[in-house]
């Protein structure tokens, strides 16, 4: 993921902030925000994963043109078989690890880069061989300056988890 | 609103309940907030027809950022140093989830917090650590 410009803005962190259930006035009220300690409104602490709204090749978006989506229309998914179930089934999300160097407020402007890290298998219990993969995004604001760390784990099963 | 570092003490929790009876339409919010628009979250007809899940299942970054408002909520605006974890269980609809800090370590004005949030079973969905700057 190369991200050139993610604009932190107040509409996208209240969205955000409601999507996770999080009522504190920090992620709205300015004027709330104006006397806390931080002084201004901020993003939570994994609002940077959202920075996917600014890849333009982000492979999870339908894109505008509208074709080559796997989601589901008059058939269960719009593209062929064997690449929606690589796409959907055998991904899923491992490990998320964030350090805060400060936290972005509305105003800033961070670009991030993404550097592939190691990878490793593991014998799984429920889902056969586990195929892990890690990478390391740095998110930095208008000055260069290091906002936050972000490293990332995937893994690929060889079969579906059982619930 | 910040925890002071006198008042901590190891094996100190903080608990709260991040959901109850999870629904669909959340995951939704979520994937139009983060831009996450992976059909296994959001489109049951693919996910049972094509993925083989028995149903869309929350993002591992939803029960992060909801874990994460607990420990906001503990820590103070803006305290948090580190924070990361482990996805151990899949999140379903209808699950209630409750998420608990223990502190582990307070050291040169920064508490080290075990990190945990179980579902309704008592499994273990998430776990991981944060750390935070106390008074």
């Amino acid at each position: 993921m190369a991200v050139e410009k993610f604009p932190i803005e107040a509409s996208h962190i209240m969205m955000f902030a409601r999507s996770i259930g999080d009522a504190n006035p920090i992620y709205y009220d300015e004027d709330y925000a104006r006397g806390t300690e931080p002084g201004s409104i901020i993003a939570p602490p994994t609002f940077a994963q959202a920075s996917a709204q600014f890849d333009p090749d982000y492979r999870l978006r339908p894109k505008t043109s509208g074709d080559g989506w796997l989601g589901s229309g008059k058939e269960p998914t719009g593209i062929k078989q064997e690449a929606s179930t690589a796409a959907g089934g055998g991904g899923l999300h491992a490990e998320q690890h964030f350090e805060y160097h400060r936290h972005p407020q509305p105003g800033d402007v961070l670009s991030a880069t993404t550097k592939p890290g190691k990878t490793w298998e593991k014998q799984g219990k429920r889902s056969g061989k586990l195929y892990f993969s890690e990478s390391v995004t740095e998110y930095r604001d208008q000055k260069g300056e290091l906002v936050i760390t972000a490293r990332g784990v995937g893994v690929r099963t060889e079969r579906l988890v059982d619930k | 609103m910040a925890l002071n570092g006198s008042d901590l003490k190891v094996g100190d929790t903080y608990t709260e309940c991040l959901v109850e009876d999870l629904k669909r339409t959340q995951l939704v919010m979520y994937a139009g907030a983060s831009g996450d628009y992976n059909p296994v979250h959001t489109d049951e007809v693919f996910t049972k027809q094509i993925s083989g899940y028995p149903s869309v299942f929350a993002h591992g970054m939803l029960t992060m950022g909801m874990t994460g408002r607990m420990i906001t909520n503990y820590v103070g605006d803006g305290r948090l140093t580190k924070y990361g974890v482990r996805f151990t269980s899949q999140v379903w609809p209808g699950d209630t989830l409750n998420a608990t800090a223990t502190v582990e370590e307070v050291n040169d004005g920064i508490v080290k917090l075990k990190v945990e949030t179980t579902n309704q079973d008592g499994a273990s969905v998430l776990s991981g650590y944060a750390t935070a700057r106390v008074d």
